[in-house]
């Protein structure tokens, strides 16, 4: 494993109004790492994923993303670094009004400033990638769940970000559905891609991840790797949430 | 009958007034295209100035849209064409006619595209952000569109509302088909101008009426 944080975590603090969501939260992830967030929900691992791209505006505390600190620097900056940090949402949210190319495409031609050629190209070989080069002239409305989760990770990816946070990435589909969109994300990691992902594919984790983190109250109560955390976790938070879980 | 036809269409007084009722159907058409396309784009500015969500000009925003809203254009027209002379302001009766109309539809189309931008899911904002869009390309390539979509339907019912209302130049001698069909019937001392007029309106808006359906069938996004 390669020791050069891609992303880090300082101290990242969020407060919505009085209650504070994050604590103090410090994580680093070197490159091509696959670190797993797991936790009850109001722990506060969507709003500290969220925060690593800034949808999420943290109160206090630093993001620092390939050695650059994204909490400082203008708009403009933000913008450019954010096309560094791909992101996968539960909900897709696949634009309706496009076909499937021109979802892959946009961010590609509008932000990238690739040429039409250079952005379909791209967007071809990242369909190619998860098994749905086929559907480039379809309909978000036409695809089911898990297709339309392989064609966001295709949008992402077609950005060539350095670091890919995933939201709850299968929450939202048909159970037969979730394992088309793990493969996808198995063969990322093998391919090196630095990975954070918030989900509850315990299984998943287990044969995947490098690191898992479990957050319980805004902090990171415990963390290592799965053998440790599910084979033998030490905090009771922890054990209990387990408990729960595989219960 | 013999009564009702000679009232309502005799063939005498229409083959006269003809020319004029179509002179008027060419003002109404000119004055009512003027009023769409300035009405809907300037609401449609106004709706995404507002989405950047900037308080103080929101507020101006939102007081527009509520006042135009609220005022029957007929007072709106009287008091432009009649008061504003005295305070030095010389505006010629279409021009009255175009600017208030044009303002009406502005404040409506504001508020629908306005509501067309907040029924848009917070999801497609965040898309559009995280892939490092920034607000503006996002509004543009994203919101936009699916903002446009939804306003279509409510938004070609007032715009049909408010064209109709070029009919209020009649009241400040605007030569659009009511004046031409009131000035006729004045002359003839027969209704049939006013018959005419019916006719020319339906020749104007029925055929908007149908492009006005076509349009909301087909946008209409593929379904699954």
């Amino acid at each position: 494993m390669a020791n050069r944080p891609m992303l880090e975590v300082v101290a990242l603090e969020k407060r919505f109004g009085t209650t504070t969501v994050l604590k103090k939260i410090d994580l680093k992830v070197s490159q091509g790492e696959l670190v797993f967030v797991i936790g009850p929900s109001g722990s506060g691992k969507s709003t500290m994923l969220r925060c690593c791209n800034r949808l999420e505006e943290p109160t206090s505390g630093d993001i620092i993303v390939n050695g650059r600190n994204i909490m400082a620097g203008t708009r403009r900056d933000l913008d450019r670094m954010r096309l560094q940090i791909g992101m996968v949402f539960q909900g897709f949210h696949l634009y309706p009004h496009m076909s499937v190319l021109k979802n892959v495409t946009l961010a590609q031609r509008k932000a990238l400033k690739r040429s039409k050629a250079e952005a379909d190209a791209r967007a071809m070989d990242m369909l190619e990638q998860v098994g749905l080069a086929h559907k480039a002239d379809a309909y978000p409305g036409e695809l089911s769940g898990g297709q339309q989760q392989r064609v966001a990770i295709a949008r992402s990816l077609a950005l060539d970000p350095k670091v890919m946070l995933f939201d709850e990435p299968t929450s939202a589909l048909d159970p037969e559905l979730v394992g088309s969109v793990l493969k996808v994300m198995k063969d990322l990691k093998s391919k090196g891609m630095t990975m954070v992902v918030v989900s509850h594919e315990m299984g998943f984790a287990r044969e995947t991840a490098d690191r898992v983190i479990f957050m319980d109250g805004g902090v990171v109560v415990e963390e290592g790797t799965p053998d440790e955390l599910f084979g033998n976790p030490k905090a009771d938070r922890t054990r209990a949430f387990l408990s729960r879980v595989s219960g | 009958m013999d009564r009702f036809l000679e009232t309502f269409l005799n063939p005498v007084v229409m083959a006269q007034y003809t020319p004029d009722i179509i002179a008027g159907i060419w003002v109404t058409l000119q004055i009512a295209a003027a009023v769409i396309v300035a009405g809907i784009l300037a609401g449609l500015a106004l709706a995404c100035l507002r989405s950047y969500g900037v308080k103080t000009l929101n507020f101006f925003i939102i007081c527009y849209a509520d006042i135009f809203r609220a005022l029957p254009p007929l007072v709106v027209i009287l008091i432009l064409y009649f008061g504003f002379p005295s305070i030095g302001i010389q505006l010629s009766g279409p021009m009255v006619l175009f600017l208030v109309l044009a303002a009406t539809l502005a404040a409506f189309a504001e508020e629908i595209f306005w509501a067309g931008f907040s029924s848009v899911e917070k999801g497609q904002w965040e898309a559009g952000i995280a892939t490092g869009l920034g607000f503006t390309r996002t509004l543009t390539y994203v919101a936009l569109p699916q903002a446009v979509r939804l306003a279509i339907p409510p938004l070609v019912n007032r715009v049909l509302a408010i064209t109709k209302m070029t009919a209020l130049g009649s009241a400040i001698g605007v030569s659009e088909i009511l004046s031409s069909a009131t000035t006729a019937q004045s002359f003839s001392g027969s209704a049939t101008p006013l018959t005419m007029s019916v006719a020319a309106y339906l020749v104007i808006f029925l055929p908007m009426v149908v492009f006005a359906r076509w349009l909301e069938s087909r946008t209409a996004w593929k379904k699954r």
